[in-house]
């Protein structure tokens, strides 16, 4: 019965789409007040459908109702109920109905929420998403239906994918998509408001915290995607240029650069066709993520099941949605340019920096992705475009950038006195090259690049912290005084503080595990002793243990420092029957300074091989926590900003203060 | 100018959506990788036979200065698709006249003894790659594969997968008939 | 047939977590062997789907690792090593694409994006620090300020 209510229900959202895809959108041209008005209800109604869909899948997950083919597919009466639940979204099907509930979740926030968004704009902004509303549910309901019946049932499931079956890639898609989706409604904004022909700061403002809310999802999905690589492939890799992560870091990156751009519109009413432009763009390419992950039109480890008629149809979505906004950019935008004078020094000039950087280091990200697929179409030839083209050509892109992202805060708007910037950031650096030269002097050897990456991380983290600083007058007056300053400080100003300083931690990371790190690979017997990175690692032994759908073999690995006992870990090999294939599940000692990270495998080769020989691998990775740390600290000072009052969006309107502005800046 | 320039961002879209629509073409497969030995004399190997079974071995020296086209076909008993394609190869060789040369890539001899008596053995010659180190030279990705190299040593085409079903019998088969193994009309 | 082939790549997939790079596969020179290293992620494992062969455990990929050890104990240098590869199996195998007139677009992209940024900022910059105000407004630009300005008497 689930599956039917749920069917239906979809059917029913698409019905009310329909209308809210109209009806608002003559309203606002008519000036008709109850039009508008309708997208409310109609908002609410379609998420109230979707979701009972949702929940409908979810529960033939939970109840395991194989008669349903998505369920027998993907999931096995024997698997934990919590990847029950996650599979509800681990096939094409199910993850595409989360993409519409997250889409439609989107437009009624914001016909909840957008108290202080004019009528019009927001009846237009919600015809708009009703419109991508419409689209996604036709696709699902026509091309996947995710409740489609089979007969006669099998006894079992296939399971789900065994590498899926882990806590972080169960909460990895839902924050990945509300990132990609939650830029729909940034999107929709662009769109209203070339059809109304109208940008100007106040757009700006109501649209910062829908961007915000997306940015900081698509932070934390990436993050975890990453963080589940790490861990659960185990290699010890957390990033590898897979074009399916191509997809999700583009909409990241050109996130970002709108962020920061919509400051400028905002603040001084400048950059407004290029925000809207990168409002556009940065949903398609989320757009774009959905359409090659699911088309099969490149090879990669992450791609759902192939199938080009779904591929074409969400290329007939893509041309209309992504064409149809940019033929709208191209003869709306010429006219609406304008804005505050700056100088080439200024805090404008360094946003502007700041986005021209990001957005040639998306066209580099896209261009690579697609290299291949161009040169197939032109001349026949495969190739392929690896991490060495990719590191070889976004590190150096980089790297100014964050040399900018360091000053760009000490700027003004306008015009920026440059001396003043430069007395206050020589100290830091100058004391960013004495802590790298002194890392350097310790450590000793390692590549150059590591080390310019290392001098501007450090650089980044100085300047980040000391304008903090500078800005709440620690330096001088007395505690309390620091203290109510700290308070008084808008907290989109703690959260750009926090963010900027978060990137810098992260890059410890990556700089310190990309350069620094060591592995031993050997075979091993109970008692084989392993040395790396200062540990004694003692194998003694495997046992076979039993999981709920699994069969694993548990090694046990004592681990020692100087003859003192550290830790003992647990890496297991697991192999999963009904799926019939394994996992490698690591084992991993975390602190700050490193991770040291083992797994075990059977050995490949006959020879090598009796029961009692097994594969270790070990790896030291330094300071690969701070990815993660660095990670959270983005996303925390995300949610920060996301509380200051004047980007809250349920604020009432003229709750602004002159005052607060001006501190702000 | 502006105007211009506010409509680049269209114009790559529409490009980009091109070579989407491009990419979508159902007879395009995105894992396929085209062999560097097409058109390129056969490489170098020389593989002896598989003890116990009575095929001779074989050796790049065979391949050239044939009187016809000869079809290699890479193959093991552990492979479960060759399996299937084996009475695909065979028919070919019985029914159309075509020269089968076998390699036995990375099998136990007694396994791919037993294995050719049960199905039964097609192949004039059959090299036995232990190793795996001619397949390399060869450049094959997996098992099975099969090439069709012209009477002059010359690779002419590569099949990587079985040969079972309609459109991969068909695809071979007109292959075979472009290189001159059989002639057009034959069924 | 395709279905076979999805399938048999579906478990190349899944089977993918592994154990990449064997004990007895290695080198014992130390040199040498990180030389093999550093080779084996700059080759792609031509049956995984984005994978470098140093991390993939297929069995092809295996072989190759042999093989490149093998090239480097005959004397061959990295660039030898990796043209023996690609001699056979293409250029595809190559995680960095050679430089030549297919991929000189793809290498030349990179500084040209950053130069057509660094252009568009000088554009930009010239274009917001000279703005002259214009004598007369067009009657769109009036409209625009008409509705800015109402927009703002209305409280944004």
């Amino acid at each position: 019965m689930a599956p039917e209510i749920g069917h239906f229900s979809l059917a029913l959202g698409l019905a009310l789409a329909i209308i809210q895809s109209i009806v608002p959108m003559l309203g606002a041209s008519k000036g008709n007040l109850l039009w508008m008005h309708s997208a409310r209800s109609l908002a609410l109604g379609q998420v109230a459908f979707v979701t009972l869909a949702f929940l409908a899948l979810m529960y033939s997950f939970i109840v395991s109702d194989f008669t349903v083919r998505n369920v027998a597919e993907n999931s096995h009466s024997l698997k934990p109920v919590l990847y029950k639940v996650a599979g509800t979204w681990g096939s094409h099907e199910g993850s595409l109905l989360l993409w519409v509930l997250i889409l439609t979740v989107f437009g009624a926030a914001v016909s909840l929420f957008g108290r202080n968004i004019p009528d019009e704009l927001k009846a237009r902004t919600l015809s708009v998403q009703a419109w991508i509303s419409v689209g996604f549910l036709s696709f699902l309901l026509l091309t996947s239906n995710p409740f489609e019946r089979i007969f006669p049932p099998p006894a079992d499931g296939n399971d789900l994918n065994p590498l899926l079956q882990d806590l972080g890639l169960a909460l990895h898609p839902p924050l990945l998509y509300f990132g990609y989706v939650g830029f729909s409604i940034v999107f929709s904004f662009a769109v209203a408001a070339l059809l109304e022909g109208r940008i100007d700061a106040a757009w700006a403002r109501w649209v910062r915290p829908w961007t915000l809310a997306a940015w900081i999802s698509l932070t934390a999905g990436i993050a975890l995607g990453s963080w589940w690589a790490y861990y659960e492939l185990g290699w010890g890799g957390w990033w590898f240029w897979d074009p399916v992560e191509n997809v999700s870091f583009m909409p990241w990156l050109l996130g970002t650069a709108l962020l920061h751009s919509a400051i400028v519109t905002e603040k001084r009413d400048a950059f407004k066709s290029w925000t809207i432009l990168l409002s556009i763009l940065t949903f398609s390419l989320s757009l774009l993520g959905t359409f090659i992950v699911r088309s099969g039109l490149l090879t990669s480890v992450h791609a759902f099941a192939v199938d080009p008629e779904r591929g074409l149809y969400i290329l007939a979505l893509l041309a209309i949605s992504i064409g149809g906004s940019l033929l709208l950019y191209a003869w709306r935008a010429p006219n609406m340019e304008a804005g505050g004078v700056f100088k080439p020094i200024s805090r404008e000039s360094a946003l502007l920096l700041n986005n021209l950087i990001l957005a040639a280091s998306t066209g580099i990200v896209l261009f690579g992705t697609l290299y291949p697929l161009f040169l197939e179409a032109v001349s026949g030839e495969k190739i392929s475009v690896g991490p060495p083209f990719f590191n070889n050509a976004f590190i150096p892109m980089m790297l100014p950038l964050i040399l900018v992202m360091g000053v760009g805060p000490y700027f003004s708007w306008k015009r920026a006195d440059l001396a003043g910037v430069y007395q206050r950031i020589k100290y830091i650096a100058v004391l960013s090259m004495l802590g790298t030269l002194l890392i350097w002097y310790l450590v000793k050897g390692g590549p150059a690049l590591a080390y310019v990456s290392l001098l501007l991380a450090t650089w980044l983290l100085g300047a980040t912290v000391h304008e903090w600083l500078n800005r709440v007058r620690f330096y001088d007056g007395s505690f309390s005084d620091f203290v109510r300053r700290v308070q008084g400080l808008p907290r989109s100003a703690h959260g750009m503080t926090l963010a900027h300083a978060g990137l810098a931690v992260a890059m410890f990371g990556f700089i310190g595990s990309s350069a620094w790190k060591s592995e031993e690979v050997v075979f091993v017997e109970r008692g084989s002793v392993v040395e790396i990175a200062g540990f004694q690692v003692t194998f003694n032994g495997a046992n076979q243990v039993r999981g709920p759908n699994y069969i694993a073999n548990r090694g046990t690995l004592v681990v020692q420092r100087n003859g003192l006992h550290v830790t003992t870990l647990y890496p297991e090999r697991r192999f999963y029957p009904a799926a019939q294939s394994s996992t490698t599940e690591s084992a991993i000692r975390s602190t700050l300074a490193g991770d040291l990270y083992a797994s075990i495998a059977e050995p490949a080769s006959e020879q090598a091989g009796n029961s009692e020989v097994w594969t270790l691998r070990i790896l030291y990775e330094p300071l690969v926590n701070f990815i993660w740390l660095g990670s959270l600290l983005l996303v925390l000072g995300g949610c920060i900003s996301l509380t200051d009052r004047r980007l809250r969006v349920g604020a009432p309107k003229r709750v602004q203060n002159k005052k607060t502005v001006v501190a702000a800046e | 100018m502006r105007r211009t320039l506010a409509f680049a961002p269209l114009v790559i879209a529409l490009v980009v959506g091109a070579f989407f629509l491009w990419g979508l073409n159902p007879d395009r497969d995105p894992n396929e990788i085209p062999s560097v030995l097409i058109a390129q004399p056969a490489p170098a190997f020389s593989l002896g036979p598989i003890p116990g079974v009575p095929a001779l071995g074989l050796s790049r020296k065979n391949l050239v200065n044939n009187e016809g086209p000869i079809v290699l076909n890479v193959f093991a008993s552990w492979c479960v698709p060759c399996r299937a394609e084996h009475s695909v190869l065979t028919s070919f060789v019985e029914r159309n006249g075509v020269t089968l040369f076998g390699m036995n890539y990375k099998d136990k001899s007694e396994d791919a003894a037993r294995w050719l008596a049960e199905l039964g053995n097609p192949y004039e010659r059959i090299g036995a790659d232990v190793s795996g180190r001619a397949g390399l030279e060869w450049g094959i990705s997996g098992v099975p594969e099969t090439f069709i190299v012209a009477s002059d040593g010359t690779v002419v085409f590569r099949y990587v997968g079985p040969i079972v079903g309609e459109t991969a019998i068909k695809k071979f088969k007109t292959a075979l008939v472009e290189a001159g193994a059989i002639k057009g009309d034959q069924n | 047939m395709k279905r076979t082939l999805l399938s048999i790549l579906m478990f190349a997939v899944l089977a993918l977590p592994a154990v990449a790079v064997e004990p007895d596969e290695m080198l014992l020179d130390p040199d040498l062997e990180s030389r093999a290293r550093a080779i084996s992620k700059e080759l792609r494992c031509v049956v995984c789907q984005n994978q470098d062969i140093d991390s993939s455990n297929a069995g092809v990929a295996r072989d190759l690792r042999i093989l490149v050890r093998e090239r480097l104990k005959a004397g061959d240098d990295d660039q030898e090593v990796i043209a023996f590869i690609q001699a056979r199996y293409g250029d595809y195998v190559l995680m960095r694409p050679p430089f030549k007139s297919t991929t000189y677009v793809l290498w030349l992209a990179p500084p040209t994006f950053g130069l057509i940024a660094l252009v568009a900022g000088w554009l930009v910059l010239s274009g917001y620090r000279s703005r002259r105000r214009p004598d007369a407004l067009s009657k769109e630009d009036e409209l625009l300020i008409n509705d800015f300005i109402l927009d703002k008497e209305k409280g944004e």
